[in-house]
């Protein structure tokens, strides 16, 4: 039962991990800084919170401190997110010609 | 007492709950000086900043709301998976295909802790991500647009969560 | 089996850690290195669970903690600061 529990808990390391990755990826293949943000925050969430389960899988005792990183990465890691894309915006990272549509910026007290 | 000082009261004693909450599972032990010295250090705490926000705060202690945010969290885990999976395809296609923008979306929601985390579970689910929280207006960015207009925007990133906070926070 | 595979979980959150350190360095603009330095962060709280794995000591996770904490400060606050000087 144990052996089992070890095993899932490794595999839930390597496919967090493997999120992690992919955010690396993305980080290089996405064209612009929204992007970017929208992929780094989204794989280094679940990407996180699946090593911190595989982690609690292999040392069951941690849970409780586990469970607490987790919590707070799902709250803060968005939140840091929007301020950085307000930011990226309101620094004139806008300009970029591949957005289908900009409503933000049609605004009339343009922010830029 | 009127009812301005009732609650902040309220929100005094949401956020010294929270804090020791928080307290009590950093330590992950019931000793009765862990828990004094928690009690002290949260009290303090919850007086001196009166205007933090809390995950209670204004939080409807109901059962019908509490069964909401269950509900909430099982959605919210899912719509986390599908982001990742969609995002992990688009990024491992050579083609790319996105075809990103900011699009303006309206939330019915009226608390602060309710819109903060409507704000954060768009940020989290599929291809989505808030630029801006302006009354009760939220600027979108959106790595595959769907619909430019405000109303089907509205329905296609908000209402999905929107249903369950609106049950929790009002 | 477990061992193997802990090793190859390690060494992707490694290969992830270098992808976010090439975009940190790459840039282009501030808010780039920015979204670059925030993966890097979190991949470091993974890079200390794994250590406290490897060695066996549960204080290490407090100091993963006390990392996000302070990883969240500092990315609010270089974020404030891009958005001052536009």
């Amino acid at each position: 039962m144990g052996a089992i529990i070890d095993i899932i808990g490794a595999l839930l390391l390597v496919l967090g991990t493997a999120f992690l990755f992919l955010g690396g990826v993305g980080l290089h293949r996405m064209p612009d800084v929204f992007n970017r943000i929208q992929v780094g925050t989204k794989t280094t969430t679940l990407g996180t919170l699946l090593t911190l389960a595989g982690a609690a899988c292999l040392h069951p005792d941690w849970s409780l401190k586990l469970l607490l990183i987790g919590l707070f990465l799902l709250f803060t890691n968005p939140l840091s997110s929007q301020v950085l894309a307000r930011a990226a915006y309101r620094s004139g990272a806008k300009k970029m010609a591949t957005m289908v549509t900009d409503q933000f910026g049609d605004e009339p007290g343009d922010r830029s | 007492m009127n009812s301005e000082v009732l609650s902040s009261t309220r929100q005094s004693v949401e956020l010294f709950v929270t804090l020791f909450m928080f307290w009590v599972l950093l330590n992950g032990s019931l000793a009765p000086d862990t828990l004094a010295i928690g009690c002290v250090a949260a009290f303090v705490i919850a007086v001196l900043f009166r205007d933090g926000l809390s995950f209670l705060f204004e939080f409807r202690i109901l059962p019908s709301s509490l069964w909401a945010s269950v509900q909430y969290f099982v959605y919210f885990m899912k719509e986390l998976i599908v982001a990742n999976v969609r995002l992990a395809i688009i990024v491992l296609s050579p083609s790319l295909p996105i075809k990103p923008g900011i699009v303006k979306v309206r939330t019915r929601l009226k608390s602060r802790m309710g819109r903060l985390l409507l704000a954060n579970s768009i940020t989290l689910t599929p291809g989505t991500l808030t630029v801006e929280l302006e009354d009760d207006w939220l600027y979108i960015h959106w790595v595959t647009v769907e619909a430019v207009d405000m109303e089907d925007a509205t329905t296609l990133i908000v209402a999905g969560f929107e249903r369950y906070l609106e049950r929790m926070y009002g | 089996m477990v061992e193997v595979l802990i090793y190859v979980a390690a060494g992707l959150a490694g290969g992830a850690f270098l992808l976010a350190l090439a975009r940190f360095v790459k840039g282009p603009t501030t808010a780039d290195r920015v979204v670059a330095f925030d993966v890097l962060t979190i991949v470091a709280i993974t890079g200390i669970v794994f250590a406290a794995m490897f060695e066996g000591r549960v204080i290490y996770l407090d100091v993963a903690l006390v990392y996000a904490l302070l990883s969240f400060l500092g990315v609010i606050v270089i974020a404030r600061y891009v958005e001052r000087k536009a």
